[in-house]
């Protein structure tokens, strides 16, 4: 099952002639991830070449949806532009735009999200690692890689994971693999402060997916979003969880590399949302090397076989 | 990026907020004519320096209050010298202090009563808001704790902007009427459009007062931006000033690097912010205590790691370092030939633990293994947060 996306789900690049983009389509078509289209404004008609792939560029969203059933578009186009390339996805009506793009103004985002009130498209992002749905290949091949993680760390199994951080989430993927512990879908939300999915909506949808059977959320200092699926998780999730918030050192207001990392108020610092998570029945992991570990007590705990 | 109270009144002026008459001096020269532009009377002097609670605050020669009331202009022209150049220590700035290298003078306004507002971004509805109170000239979040019903939101429709229905629903809970609410309406309505127009990212007057005659008047200014929107506000960005920067932060930012000093003595040199975070985290949890935040970023080259060496070391706090980096995509090999390359050129005298993890990562141990360079593996974070800590103890 997985969610978001799976091994099937055929995706678009929006920016896949840039050198970001371009380095990491080459990357997702090597893990057999079905990269089906590329967008370049005037580039339409071209090709993207690699390895034996010959991946068509389109001048804009929807013609690449319409010519190739693309229904999820990565998004690496630079900063200035991103906020458009976001609403060409939710005016060609696409399932899910994936938003890697670090360092989008607030106030674009704060538009492009007023916008998609109501829209059907979802938006994950922006300023992620994006999302990965493994395979069952070897290192993971076969699966669905919409983003730039590293897909070998992973592997196919019944763990998911949802982190604002990427390279958290790759230390928490690690170490489930390195247990022989496989993932359904890790999703990376993003580090900015508005973002299209919250840590709840992608609980939610774990919660829902029955081939999920335990779950780590990785959160960090800044706004009151783990915090809400905390309290969720507490009333209606019955699956192990496991939770790790990452800048009890920082500094009050300092914005730690990530524009949503920055100490505001009492309720926002890392002391408090782990207060909040150990209320709400998630097992906290004291380091970040103790992600996987925390995971497994929990499932003891319950008795949820996690493999 | 932060500016001066002086500058951010300048931005009010330019959106018709309106702010008592004031003038910015830089030298003793200065003082007359920047006073020359004010009329005669009780005059303020302000220290302009990127750090609050500067009234309460101290110089380092001990005279007392970076903001100062004086009764005549001659007053405050004395009382400027002793601000200029002295260094300032407030609840914000550390034991360090800041140098104080403006001053501000404004006319001193008869205070009718004092209110509080702010502009910033509501994170939980992804909307701007406008927080408002009675409340003004005092610590924010104490009224808050202590009286949260005199604390007023107003959160705004971006795809329609700010409805005047919402203002004059404000000025009512703020108990303005007259001529009074007029001025306010007019203010609040400019505010929030040099919010908007300027990507700021967050515009806090406090306070805000009226005067016996009726005026409404932005007593401070405290207006930050977004870093993300300064590539198409120029203007803004001339208002930088780096003399508030700490100078390793502004060379960690010409190679890409994200920087923050920290008080601590472990340097830590991490990729990813949130590993670099937790980094600092789980070296204090091991008893330790990290010197700095440093995240190289995703694609880091050999140069970027020889300038991340270079700007740690130049923390003469720092008694051990800890690298920490998942390579994901990035080859570890990499990584390990640009610590080599580093620690020759800087010439490393203190203790070094690497921890190598993700693409390649055998090359890289092998790399840093057959250097011959004087430095500890550790296998997981752990590990190695354990054996930093250890080391520099």
């Amino acid at each position: 099952m997985a969610i978001l996306i799976s091994p099937e789900t055929k995706i678009m690049i929006q920016g896949i002639t840039g050198e970001f983009g371009a380095r990491h389509t080459k990357l997702s078509l090597d893990y057999g991830t079905q990269v089906v289209a590329g967008v370049t404004p005037g580039k339409g008609g071209q090709f993207f070449e690699h390895a034996g792939h010959k991946v068509p560029i389109f001048n804009s969203v929807a013609d690449a949806a319409r010519a190739t059933g693309a229904t999820v578009s990565a998004i690496f186009v630079p900063p200035p532009f991103a906020a458009d390339a976001i609403l060409e996805c939710v005016d060609a009506g696409l399932d899910l735009a994936v938003a890697i793009t670090e360092g989008i103004p607030v106030r674009d985002m704060v538009r492009v999200k007023r916008a998609m009130q109501g829209a059907r498209t979802r938006l994950v992002g922006p300023n992620c690692p994006g999302l990965v749905t493994p395979g069952t290949g070897e290192g993971s091949k076969g699966g669905c890689r919409i983003g730039i993680a590293p897909g070998y760390i992973h592997r196919r199994g019944h763990v998911g994971v949802v982190s604002r951080s990427g390279t958290l989430t790759y230390e928490a993927v690690f170490q489930l693999t390195s247990k022989n512990i496989g993932q359904t879908t890790c999703v990376g939300i993003g580090g900015d402060p508005v973002n299209g999915t919250s840590h709840l909506d992608v609980i939610k949808m774990f919660n829902d997916d029955p081939e999920t059977h335990g779950i780590i959320m990785i959160g960090e200092i800044g706004g009151n979003a783990e915090v809400e699926a905390a309290r969720w998780i507490k009333a209606h999730c019955q699956k192990p969880v496991a939770g790790f918030i990452a800048g009890a050192t920082a500094p009050a207001g300092r914005r730690m590399g990530h524009a949503g990392a920055i100490v505001g108020g009492a309720e926002d610092t890392a002391a408090a949302k782990i207060a909040v998570f150990r209320e709400c029945g998630i097992e906290v992991a004291a380091t970040p090397s103790d992600m996987a570990d925390a995971l497994l007590r929990a499932a003891q705990a319950k008795g949820v076989n996690l493999s | 990026m932060n500016i001066h109270e002086f500058q951010a009144k300048a931005l009010f002026e330019k959106y018709g907020v309106p702010v008592p008459r004031g003038a910015a001096a830089t030298t003793p020269e200065e003082f007359t004519t920047a006073l020359a532009q004010l009329p005669e009377g009780p005059t303020m002097v302000k220290s302009q320096i990127h750090a609050g609670g500067r009234g309460k605050g101290t110089f380092k020669d001990g005279f007392k209050g970076g903001v100062k009331f004086c009764k005549t202009k001659h007053d405050a022209k004395e009382i400027a010298g002793k601000m200029l150049g002295n260094v300032l220590e407030t609840v914000q700035t550390g034991p360090a202090g800041r140098k104080v290298q403006t001053v501000y003078f404004t006319v001193a306004s008869d205070i009718k009563k004092e209110y509080y507002l702010a502009i910033l971004l509501d994170r939980a509805t992804s909307r701007p808001v406008i927080v408002a109170s009675t409340e003004g000239g005092v610590e924010i979040e104490k009224v808050a704790h202590d009286t949260p019903e005199k604390i007023h939101k107003v959160f705004i429709d971006p795809a329609y902007g700010l409805a005047d229905f919402q203002v004059r629903d404000l000025i009512f809970k703020l108990g303005f009427s007259g001529g009074e609410a007029k001025n306010a309406g007019k203010l609040i309505r400019s505010l929030y459009a040099m919010y908007w127009d300027t990507d700021a990212a967050m515009i806090e007057v406090n306070p805000l007062i009226t005067t016996p005659t009726g005026d409404v008047l932005a007593l401070d200014a405290k207006v930050s931006f977004d870093d993300n929107a300064l590539f198409r506000h120029p203007d803004i960005v001339a208002l930088r000033d780096l003399n508030e920067e700490d100078p390793k932060e502004i060379e960690a930012s010409k190679f890409s690097l994200s920087y923050i000093a920290l008080d601590g003595n472990i340097a830590c040199l991490v990729n990813g912010a949130g590993l670099a975070m937790s980094t600092m985290d789980i070296i204090k949890h091991f008893g330790g205590s990290p010197a700095n935040f440093l995240d190289v970023g995703g694609g880091a080259s050999k140069e970027q790691v020889v300038a991340a060496f270079k700007i740690i070391l130049g923390d003469a706090n720092v008694k051990g370092i800890f690298v920490n980096i998942f390579g994901g995509i990035m080859d570890c090999n990499v990584i390990a030939q640009g610590i080599v390359e580093a620690v020759k050129e800087v010439g490393l005298k203190l203790p070094l633990v690497v921890r190598l993890e993700g693409n390649n990562v055998a090359a890289g141990k092998a790399t840093l293994n057959q250097s011959g360079l004087k430095l500890v593996s550790g296998d997981t974070m752990a590990d190695a947060a354990q054996k930093i800590v250890k080391l520099v103890a």
